[in-house]
């Protein structure tokens, strides 16, 4: 099934925050944010920018009727700077004007005089200096120390990734205007509705309950929406609030870049102890977050990190440790993947070090320690239904891995200036938001009187295809004409209470509390329709929209059913509701079963690299992923090819770069790369694994959104690889992005520069 | 007064002409299908179709409405997404739907647009089609479904019968019913050429400066140098070439007698932007923009160009490229003055012309370091030599004295590396967003060892560059 938005997508009749019709009298609002990374505010004048013609007000936080405070997991975030400044964007002040032409104009006549103070950016001198956001976390299995002595080989090193910008091509807003009785109604463009609607109530001092959040759609989030959204729709709201009048904010592309945060970077230190025949028996890594200058979301994505520091392997003693640094940078934030890239990219680098030292191909022992059928990861949980082996030798048959293998070498000997490189990135990613109460939706359906079926989530629509897979799920349920089912909007009045979508789970969750709502709606249908037809309820089925009794169709229709049922005064509403089962974890020993299961693939990715300029291509991106029984193959397998795109945009051109006093400078699309479609792999193609699906699968149909991101991590080695077929003695650090001055210097590092160029 | 078609409606307005037309599609005419996404060129999501009358030909293209002016599209055919939709989807949209081309749908209408263009221009194929869609982001797919929707759309149209092709395309379902009263509907609208030179602000193609002011181009009035332009200003006399001012990087990349002059023009243009800022980048907003990166500064300093510029009263006169550029972003040219055009002389049998650019994303971004060559070669020996190099310096520069080193010798390793050890003496790069100061220099020694290699890869080689530099 196509998804259900792509008819009002391709003719641009799909409707984004951007595209409300406006209310009379909407005023546009704009964020003023501090020039500096780290000081004080000794004065702020706003007098002359208020006063410039068109502007209606500026806001600032003396203007807060509630609580300045917007931390969702730690409370050490502000709506608006008041006394100090902890980045550079960080809001100071909103103007509010009548067009955004005078709002953009007054912004630069606010005048703030600061008592500025050394900028903190590196993660590692935060750490120092003993800035941390929150105390840090360790993660313990086996005996490490004892280890290290039972090792044959042992490696140390440094692997560092850089923060990812979600650079969603819708940039966030909000727009919000008064109901009657002092209510508000907002228009969020926001992963988590109920976390808008409680910020929002906290910031204005206003019960839940006056707050209505909806949400069409999102173009694009990728998490950068799920935290992050929060502060414009707070400030739409206090600027709607205090003037009773439709506000609307819609950040520019470089106000987005520069004030909200990215995917975290890293910096981390590994010691790697193989045994001789390639075991790795010990692995010991620290974690340097680059946490920002506020909590956000950090201490569940570092969690995260901790869960995947083995990614596919099973190691038997490790100790993990992660530290959250406050820097002045924007509070990083939740991206694909939510921490788990950053530490598979760590034991990725340990082993390829490993290898390199060994002088033997990073895969023998990547084969060598994937995880098995009841191995125990080191937070507790046994792994069952692994899919590790069996999608990492699928990869090699399907793909003829060996053969290419052999091929490159060829290519390799025969090109003295164009050099081919492969990897293999296995991926084990495990589902569920690690935070446990998060792990519960809820779900409304109303049949209405003609048969059509109305159907109200907490997920929200991003592109995931979340809409076109619950409409599926209600459609299948009720075996009724997809076109009888309709996907309501994500409403907080309608459904309360939601996690954000987020965690690859937003199908997981509310398709589950769908499922609940669909089997209570159906057990009163078929009530009706023993009533009618004089039969036990046991043998009543409907296919098709036709009711069946003992498996023989009856002249009872679907419609017919529902008018049945009206008129017999049965609820056709109902809401469902859904906690993942089983699921728990003890922070204390940090034991449990964090996970409803885990998803398993495996890449193989060929690189070609340019010598002569330094620029290379992924050539193939080759795939066995295990979507259990998917509901939708077709948008499971967009959510592939989208993922790796991005994973490799992470791995190679995407560079975040800040100045040594914070400054974000890669802060247009013309300084931040994201890949286009030159730049993504000439193949990729995906084969889908055959397996049954876990229980805790909607349907048994695995989580998608993010587990394929990490298969660009391969390409980070492929290129790696590719360098060293030309300069084996190259020095290359495993520093993400390999860009391609990274690439150039390291292609000429070493003996092959020799002094004079 | 501007007056333009905006898909089936004539519109007259009297809004600024520095206004984007991005703003006037979506707040004027109320037109939410165009999208915004990053007011810089960059995305493509703002993506619209450009219908002129060429010749009394109508002529299709795209370009970005964020960075086009209103008073650059005066007496112009403007097509949005909501101008293509009809009863149906169009074959386009029906390929990007079933193959799953789209995601969160943001950029799709700029995709679709870019695609309809594709099946309007003369191009066939499905490297043309994907090169459509060069200046257009998607953050969600990863393009590939995309591309099989393109490969698909390709096929189509080279299914097409021959004939006339708005015709066609109407026929077969691909555009509107009304497409076909555009040509006679735009000669009814009067050129307005003196409204169009009231202001002092020269605006080219606006790609610079729509980006760098567009409140200033917003509030002021300014001159349009492309409204009313009609032909593309390349002309030949003997074995010189001139090229207007106006000429965009389009007009330069698709001229077929340059084509035959340069085999691998196409190439190197498709290194320059996107397809919708070709469409729009003037060669004199490239020259006088001075950015020390320009793509066409450098290509054409190895040409050794002489800049013809007209300024007040009519007056003319004459600036060698190579002495056009007097310091960073600093012009040996008056506020006044406007390029006319460039001077070259073609090159010949002996001579060996190419252009190298490496940026962190191969298409569609600024270069780290460009460099271009141009050598005329007889009887082995280098008789006349122009190199030129770009992000090495405040200017698009000229390397004078590895030129002047050139002369007179013959092409050997020893030779190409004493012409870059004498390069590396004259440029003075700066550590900056493009790349560190060694990187620049490392590459610039790369790109001038690939001018030779590519020239006579049989004599010249990496490795033997390289054993010889270690000696
Ligand atoms: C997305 C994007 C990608 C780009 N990529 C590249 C690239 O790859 N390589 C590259 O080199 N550049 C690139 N550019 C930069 C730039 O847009 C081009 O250099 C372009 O050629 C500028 O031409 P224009 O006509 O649009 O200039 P405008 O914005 O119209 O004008 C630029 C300057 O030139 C002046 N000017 C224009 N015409 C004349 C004239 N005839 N006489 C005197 N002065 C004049 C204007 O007053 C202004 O100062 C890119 C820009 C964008 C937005
Ligand atoms: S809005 Fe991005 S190119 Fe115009
Ligand atoms: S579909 Fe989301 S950006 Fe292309």
């Amino acid at each position: 099934m196509n998804n259900i938005d792509a008819i009002g997508h391709v003719t641009g009749q799909s409707v984004y925050l951007d595209d409300i019709p406006l209310q009379e009298g909407t005023l546009h609002a704009l964020a003023f944010g501090s020039d500096i990374a780290n000081g004080k505010i000794i004065s702020l004048d706003v007098q002359t920018a208020e006063n410039f013609s068109g502007v209606i007000k500026i806001f600032t936080a003396k203007d807060i009727p509630g609580e300045n405070r917007i931390g969702g997991i730690i409370d050490d975030e502000v709506l608006f700077a008041r006394d100090e400044v902890l980045y550079i964007g960080q809001p100071i002040a909103l103007i509010v004007a009548k067009d955004d032409y005078s709002a953009r104009k007054a912004r630069k006549l606010i005048k703030v005089t600061y008592e500025e103070r050394e900028a903190i950016t590196d993660p590692r001198e935060a750490k120092e200096k003993g800035l941390l956001l929150f105390p840090p976390r360790t993660f313990e299995s086996g005996n490490i120390e004892d280890a290290w002595s039972k090792c044959d080989h042992v490696f140390e090193g440094r692997a560092d990734t850089g923060g990812q910008e979600h650079l969603y091509i819708e940039t966030q807003g909000a727009y919000v205007y008064p109901l009657e009785n002092e209510n508000l109604k907002v228009h969020s463009s926001t992963q988590g509705p109920t976390v808008v609607q409680k910020t929002i109530a906290r910031v204005l001092g206003l019960p839940m309950h006056r707050i209505e959040v909806s949400v069409t759609r999102l173009g694009g989030a990728f998490g950068g929406k799920e935290d992050q959204a929060t502060a414009w729709a707070c400030m739409a709201a206090l600027a709607s609030r205090k003037l009773h009048k439709p506000v609307k904010i819609s950040l520019s592309r470089p106000d987005d870049m520069v004030m909200t945060g990215k995917r975290h970077p890293y910096s981390s230190d590994f010691r790697i102890g193989l045994t001789k025949d390639l075991k790795i028996l010990a692995f010991e890594t620290t974690l340097f977050q680059n946490g920002g200058a506020a909590t956000d979301l950090s201490p569940a994505i570092i969690g995260r990190s901790l869960f995947h520091i083995t990614n596919s392997y099973h190691i038997p003693n490790v100790r993990a440790t992660a530290y959250s640094c406050k820097t002045n940078l924007p509070p990083f934030t939740a991206f694909r993947g939510f921490g788990g890239p950053q530490a598979m990219f760590v034991i990725e680098a340990a082993i390829a070090k490993a290898a390199e030292l060994l002088n033997i191909p990073a895969r023998i022992i990547q084969e060598k320690n994937l995880i098995k059928e009841n191995d125990v990861f080191h937070y507790g949980q046994t792994a069952k239904n692994v899919h590790a082996a069996k999608s990492w030798r699928e990869v090699l048959n399907q793909f003829q891995v060996e053969n290419n293998t052999k091929e490159i070498e060829d290519f390799n000997a025969q090109n003295p200036t164009v050099k081919k490189g492969l990897a293999m990135m296995p991926v084990c990613f495990g589902i569920s938001f690690t935070k446990i109460p998060m792990n519960q939706a809820r779900a409304l359906i109303h049949i209405y009187q003609d048969g059509s079926v109305g159907v109200s989530t907490g997920a929200v629509e991003m592109g995931q295809g979340v809409n076109t897979k619950l409409l599926q799920i209600a459609s299948q349920f009720f075996s009724i004409s997809p076109a009888k089912v309709k996907i309501e909007t994500t409403n907080t009045t309608r459904v309360a209470n939601t996690s954000p979508t987020a965690a690859s789970s937003g199908a997981d969750l509310n398709g589950n509390a769908l499922l609940d709502a669909c089997d209570k709606l159906l057990l009163r249908l078929k009530k009706t329709a023993s009533k009618t037809l004089k039969t036990d309820i046991g043998s009543i089925e409907i296919i098709d929209e036709i009711v069946f009794v003992s498996g023989k169709a009856t002249s009872l229709k679907w419609k017919k059913l529902i008018e049945t049922a009206f008129l017999d005064r049965v609820s056709l509403s109902a809401v469902g509701h859904y906690a993942t089962p089983v699921i728990y974890f003890d922070k204390t020993v940090e034991k449990g079963r964090p996970f409803a299961y885990h998803v398993y693939g495996t890449a193989a990715i060929t690189a070609k690299l340019d010598c002569l300029r330094g620029i290379y291509s992924i050539e193939k991106v080759q795939i066995v992923h295990d979507f259990g029984n998917s509901l939708n193959l077709m948008i499971d397998l967009g959510q592939v090819e989208g993922a790796v795109v991005q994973g490799i945009g992470w791995m190679t051109m995407e560079e975040l770069r800040f100045s040594k006093k914070g400054e974000l400078l890669s802060n247009s699309l013309s300084t931040y790369k994201v890949p286009d479609i030159y730049a993504a792999p000439e193949t990729i193609e995906c084969k889908a694994l055959e397996t049954e699906g876990p229980e805790l699968a909607v349907l048994r149909s695995k989580a998608v959104g993010e587990p394929p991101l990490m298969y660009g991590i391969g390409a980070y080695f492929a290129l790696r690889n590719a360098i060293r077929a030309f300069n084996p003695e190259a020095h290359i650090g495993f520093d993400a992005p390999l860009t391609p001055e990274k690439v150039l210097l390291s292609l000429y590092s070493v003996t092959k520069v020799a002094g004079t160029m | 007064m501007i007056s333009f078609i905006l898909n089936d409606k004539l519109i007259h307005t009297d809004k600024p002409a520095g206004m984007a037309l991005l703003d006037f599609i979506r707040n004027e005419a109320n037109l939410k299908g165009t999208k915004s996404g990053c007011r810089e060129g960059d995305c493509g999501a703002c993506t619209v179709i450009e219908g002129q009358l060429k010749n009394g030909k109508l002529i299709y293209g795209i370009i970005v409405s964020c960075l086009t002016p209103l008073g650059n599209i005066h007496g112009k055919h403007i097509v949005t997404i909501e101008g293509i939709n009809m009863e149906t989807p169009s074959p386009v949209q029906t390929a990007l739907v079933e193959h799953n081309g789209t995601q969160c749908g943001f950029c799709t209408p700029g995709f679709v647009m870019s695609l309809t263009a594709f099946l309007l221009s003369d191009e066939h194929g499905f490297e043309k089609a994907r090169e459509a869609i060069d200046g257009n982001i998607c953050r969600c797919t990863g393009y590939k479904s995309i591309e099989r929707a393109a490969l698909e759309i390709s096929e189509m149209k080279s299914g097409l019968q021959a004939g006339d092709k708005l015709n066609r395309l109407e026929q077969n379902g691909f555009i509107p019913v009304y497409f076909l009263s555009i040509p006679d509907r735009l000669k009814k609208i009067q050129s307005n050429r003196e409204e169009s030179h009231e202001g002092k602000l020269i605006i080219g193609g606006g790609t610079d400066l729509l980006v760098q002011q567009p409140d200033e181009v917003f509030e002021g009035k300014a001159k349009f140098l492309r409204r009313n332009r009609t032909n593309n200003g390349i002309t030949f006399r003997s074995d010189f070439c001139s090229i207007g001012g106006e000429a965009t990087v389009a007009d330069i990349m698709q001229s077929e007698v340059l084509q035959q002059y340069f085999p691998k023009l196409p190439y190197y243009f498709k290194l320059i932007s996107s397809t919708p800022v070709r469409n729009m980048a003037t060669l004199a907003g490239n020259l006088v923009n001075a950015s020390p990166i320009a793509d066409l500064s450098i290509f054409f300093l190895a040409l050794n160009a002489d800049v013809h510029l007209t300024g007040e009263n009519h007056n003319k006169r004459t600036v060698p490229l190579r002495k056009f550029f007097i310091g960073y972003k600093k012009l040996n040219k008056t506020d006044n003055e406007i390029v006319e055009k460039i001077f070259f002389q073609l090159p010949d049998e002996n001579t060996y012309f190419n252009f190298e650019k490496v940026s962190k994303r191969q298409y569609l971004d600024i270069a780290s370091v460009n460099s271009a060559i141009s050598l005329k070669i007889k009887n082995n020996v280098i008789v006349d030599a122009h190199v030129s190099a770009g992000g090495v310096s405040p200017i698009p520069l000229y390397l004078k004295t590895a030129s002047a080193f050139l002369i007179n010798k013959e092409i050997n390793v020893e030779n190409i590396i004493k012409a870059n050890t004498i390069a590396q003496k004259e440029i003075s790069p700066i550590s900056d967003i493009r790349g560190s100061a060694d990187y620049k220099r490392l590459l610039l020694r790369q790109l001038t060892f690939t001018h030779f290699i590519e020239f006579i890869p049989d004599k010249i080689s990496i490795t033997k560059l390289l054993q010889t530099i270690k000696i």
